[in-house]
């Protein structure tokens, strides 16, 4: 019998299934198993109080109404309960590192928050009067400043919802510039295999056809490479500077001079912008365009997939096919061009985006701007690079790195090390899961096999990252050591194990459909899909 | 600098490990000429809390909030009483400062709620199915037109004049530079518009809007009988979703896809963004949607779980041959609407529509009584639009003179168009109080 140190018995009372501890209700103390909404129905109960309508006139003019939606009801506690037991089944910035290479996972800080919820921000509709909404668009111009300033570009289109957006923002300015040039025929889009999925995408999207450019051994992208596929029916290249292998790219001169002197333009993805903000202004690269994901570097928070917002700062050469709407000063303050007839001289591509852009973001982004200053700005990317290198250099005798440094501000290593040991990447990251960490980012770039990418950011202290590095080298030894079967089973403490993802996408199951008869079994367990 | 935990005592230790002088040696492959020696020149340098504080509070105190004034401005956002249970809720870190969930054994939180997400927005459109979100309706609308002519190859687009002016400039920009032939109609303000004669065997889709710009209201079972007959698709747009609690869902009129602005539950007005894009379809099309899809599957012990799926859709597989290019959407937004449509439910759900529709009767109503006003509107949910005797952007400027934003002037959207300057949209919700309603009838009684 075992006992607790104060002699009583402390042996488990649950039933264990394969020597694992089960409890009665399934839940693992803090670990809530948690129902769907639909299945915590509650006929009869409701979360908001409404007034009676103060008519029941109608004037539907003859129109239809509906029978029922469908929706449960709950009271609040239920609902606020279990939305909170659903946030504790996350990994988040706030609870552990989450170095999650080409995302820049950065500390997300509260008072961008509160600044965002100012009513004079958050409660103004886009469509008052323009002298009602002056400090708003005071506010879009004073981040326009910030971020043309640090670019060191001319212009910028402010309204794209995220970085793909941006891209197409860009490559539909290059598109309308192409045109006005009278050279319509550039319709093929360089695009280095390292890139993010994105800028293929986003080519196709705008109606050019993609052709890859292969990567050096180096992991960088050669001039030689780039002038080989150059020719008159080149649109522009798409590079992303740092590459997606954390490098800087160091003929970008050359290659941004070689695209213009070939009648091409030069799109940078700004992804990567983290790396060098405040210590490289991408002007001074022979950039043309260049989106900024807000929700990257300015720490706009990534809430489980958005929203984003990508600002594409713009060379003179495409600054005139910029979309609607931009903020102007005018006589009596500040005013928004919402029509090209009003554009005066510009010639915008046409609308990306319903009103007038990610204004919560603009805001969060601007205190985190201000915060940092151009001193901090620039220490933030000398921190992430040094973070990076730190991480690097403390693990490449035991984990592959895939190219020598130093590396900007991600670390990558391939799947070398795990030669042998039968222990695949994924399986490597799902081991992180179990000591607390969520993995780098996994399989990409396509440039090398088993991609290892870590992004530590800037935000980490030297503590968290030395703790983390001993949990990675501890994590490598294991699987060369042998210890396959510790790396197949993991995770093994998270609310679900490893999950079914070829079932999932052969027979979808994408809604909650009501079940003929009620399910009485434990949650969770007897519901499974069949 | 309180966001960087780095000391100048770490920093030289870790420069040790990796065997450089200084950090300027980390960007030694930086062409020369492009290294910054100092700061950016022309910029501020960092500021504390309060500093930042002061300076945003001032930037943000030169706006007219929308509760602070008798408010009436609708045309695709509108203005609505959100529970502080909503905010609250998706505040908690796990929820705001988590990523994209890759990695389902740790994002279970976010799988979850995007799965009711995608039931509620297919119950509320009455379609099968619906993605986790786009970044706004705009967006999603031409998104749909995409889609629709990837289902039926072909490349004709008929825009209703009914359809948000934004949602038509976001689809001809989209679209067009696709090589799409669309034919966006005169704008619809009479509600006479008939679509039906213009669909024949080249036009992938027709695009149509309930309540319309103008706020009429409209049954499009039979054009969806019509469309459908020549192999057309129809999109049905809701840029008020709240009027999904009161009238027919477009899945029951037949609509192939529909697209919804979902700002108005959950989500405030922020100055136009970021918002929340629903996009429903049936089971059928399901493949050729755009955007992240969340699926339900199980886990090595058989317990249910939620995973991202269908991925071969999307762009960090398929690359150039991707459905679409969209990577992040808006899954803060769409989690502020899935918990504020939880704590609505059915019967809030219901009764909020019916609020939202009895306060637009009373205060038509009320204009009506008004010299010169006519309420253009045969039927209406929330917002109608009004015909003035005078310009409606000048009566609409000595309104906000007095402290009344009245709407939104049509001419805001069509400048150029001749005979729509005396039109004016009245949106009114459930935050305007009886009194709100009485002192834009002085008002305008005053200024007409």
């Amino acid at each position: 019998m075992a006992m607790n140190n104060q002699g009583r018995d402390s042996t488990p009372h649950a039933v264990t299934v394969d020597g694992e501890f089960v409890t009665f209700t399934g839940n693992k103390a803090l670990q809530q198993e948690e129902a769907l909404i639909f299945e915590l129905d509650n006929p009869g109960a409701v979360g908001v109080d409404l007034e009676a309508p103060v008519t029941t006139k109608t004037r539907l003019g003859g129109v239809k109404t509906r029978a029922s939606v469908g929706l449960p009801s709950l009271a609040e506690p239920d609902v606020v309960r279990h939305y909170t037991r659903l946030s504790q089944k996350n990994f988040a910035i706030d609870t552990t590192m989450y170095p999650l290479g080409s995302c820049t996972m950065k500390h997300n800080p509260r008072l961008n928050e509160k600044m965002a919820r100012l009513p004079g921000f958050s409660d103004i509709h886009p469509l008052q009067p323009v002298e009602t909404v002056q400090g708003a668009l005071e506010l879009i111009d004073q981040l326009a400043h910030w971020l043309k300033t640090l670019t060191g570009m001319p212009a910028i289109a402010m309204s794209p919802g995220a970085g793909a957006h941006g891209e197409l923002c860009g490559l539909m300015s290059i598109h309308a510039a192409l045109d006005a040039r009278g050279e319509s025929h550039r319709r093929r889009v360089l695009v280095p295999e390292s890139a993010h999925g994105t800028n293929p995408a986003t080519a196709a999207f705008c109606g050019f056809t993609v052709d890859t450019i292969p990567a050096e051994e180096n992991g960088r992208v050669s001039v030689e490479a780039v002038k080989a596929k150059l020719g008159d029916d080149v649109a522009c290249i798409m590079l992303t500077n740092p590459n997606t292998c954390g490098l800087f790219e160091p003929q970008i001169r050359e290659i941004a001079d070689a695209v213009h002197a070939a009648g091409g333009y030069f799109y940078c993805d700004g992804a990567n912008y983290n790396a060098i903000v405040g210590r490289v202004r991408p002007a001074d690269l022979g950039v043309d365009a260049m989106h900024i994901n807000l929700h990257k570097t300015f720490s706009t928070p990534h809430g489980g997939g958005g929203p984003g917002s990508g600002p594409v700062v713009l060379s003179d050469a495409l600054a005139p096919y910029a979309p609607l709407p931009f903020v102007v000063h005018g006589k009596n303050g500040f005013d928004l061009v919402e029509q090209a007839a009003d554009a005066k001289g510009a010639k915008p591509f046409g609308r990306l985006k319903g009103f007038h852009g990610q204004m919560g973001m603009f805001v969060r982004a601007l205190a985190y701007i201000l915060s940092h200053g151009a001193d901090g700005l620039r220490q933030v990317a000398s921190d992430a690079v040094l973070n990076a290198n730190y991480v690097l250099a403390s693990l490449k005798d035991v984990m592959s790195a895939s190219f020598d440094g130093p590396c900007m501000h991600e670390a990558l290593f391939d799947d070398r090390f795990l030669k042998g040991t039968g222990v695949t990447p994924l399986d490597f990251a799902k081991a992180m899961i179990d000591e607390g960490y969520h993995p780098m980012t996994m399989y990409f770039p396509l440039v090398v096999h088993g991609a290892l990418l870590i992004e530590p950011t800037e935000t980490e202290s030297k503590q968290t990252l030395d703790r983390f590095i001993a949990t990675m080298r501890h994590l490598a030894e294991k699987a060369k050591a042998g210890d396959l079967a510790h790396f197949q089973a993991s995770p093994r403490l998270t609310p679900r194990k490893r999950l079914d993802e070829t079932q999932a996408a052969r027979k979808p199951v994408l809604r909650w459909v009501k079940p003929a008869v009620p399910a009485s079994a434990p949650v969770g367990v007897a519901q499974a899909a069949e | 600098m309180r966001y960087l935990p780095l000391t100048e005592t770490d920093r030289s230790a870790m420069l040790a490990t990796i065997g450089v002088d200084s950090v300027d040696a980390l960007f030694r492959d930086v062409p020369e000429q492009a290294r910054l020696k100092g700061p950016i020149a022309g910029l501020s340098n960092h500021m504390g809390e309060l500093a930042v504080e002061r300076h945003l509070s001032r930037l943000a105190a030169k706006n007219v909030t929308a509760s602070s004034v008798p408010f009436f401005i609708g045309g695709g956002a509108y203005k609505h009483h959100v529970p502080a249970s909503v905010d609250q809720t998706l505040l908690r870190g796990e929820f705001l400062t988590s990523y994209t969930p890759y990695q389902p054994e740790v994002t279970q939180g976010t799988l979850q709620y995007l799965f009711e997400f995608q039931t509620q927005v297919a119950l509320l459109t009455g379609m099968d199915v619906a993605n986790a979100s786009m970044y706004d309706g705009a967006t999603g609308t031409a998104e749909a037109v995409l889609m629709a002519a990837r289902i039926n190859k072909r490349n004709k687009v008929i825009l209703s004049g009914g359809l948000h002016p934004h949602y038509r400039e976001v689809v001809e920009t989209t679209c067009g530079v696709m090589g799409m032939d669309i034919r966006a109609q005169a704008p619809d303000w009479k509600n006479a518009e008939d679509l039906t004669a213009l669909i024949d065997g080249e036009t992938a889709c027709i695009v149509v809007q309930t309540p319309s710009l103008f706020g009429h209201l409209r049954d499009f079972t039979a054009l969806c009988d019509a469309a459908h007959a020549k192999g057309t698709l129809v999109i049905v747009v809701v840029t008020e979703v709240v009027s999904l609690g009161l009238l027919t869902p477009p899945g029951e009129m037949g609509a192939d896809i529909v697209v919804c602005e979902g700002q108005s539950i959950g989500n405030g007005l922020n100055f136009g963004g970021p918002y929340v894009g629903l996009f429903a379809t049936r089971d059928k099309y399901v493949r050729q949607m755009p955007g992240r899809l969340c699926g339900q599957t199980v886990d090595a012990d058989g317990k249910r779980g939620f995973v991202l799926t269908l991925s071969t859709r999307e762009q960090h597989i398929r690359r150039e041959k991707a459905t679409s290019n969209i990577c992040t959407n808006s899954g803060l937004c769409a989690l502020a609407f899935t918990i504020h449509l939880s704590l609505l439910g059915e019967q809030g759900l219901t009764k909020l529509a019916r609020v939202n529709h009895a306060n637009a009767v009373t205060l038509a109503d009320k204009l009506e009584a008004v010299k010169g006003v006519k309420i253009v509107n045969d039927g209406f949910f929330n917002e109608f639009t009004v015909k003035l005797p005078k310009k409606a952007a000048k009566v609409l400027s000595k309104l906000a003179e007095r402290g009344i934003l009245a709407g939104v002037p049509v001419s805001r959207f069509y400048p150029e168009m001749d005979g729509l300057e005396d039109l004016l949209l009245v949106a009114s919700t459930e935050v305007n109080s009886l009194e709100d309603m009485d002192a834009l009838v002085r008002g305008l009684e005053e200024v007409l």
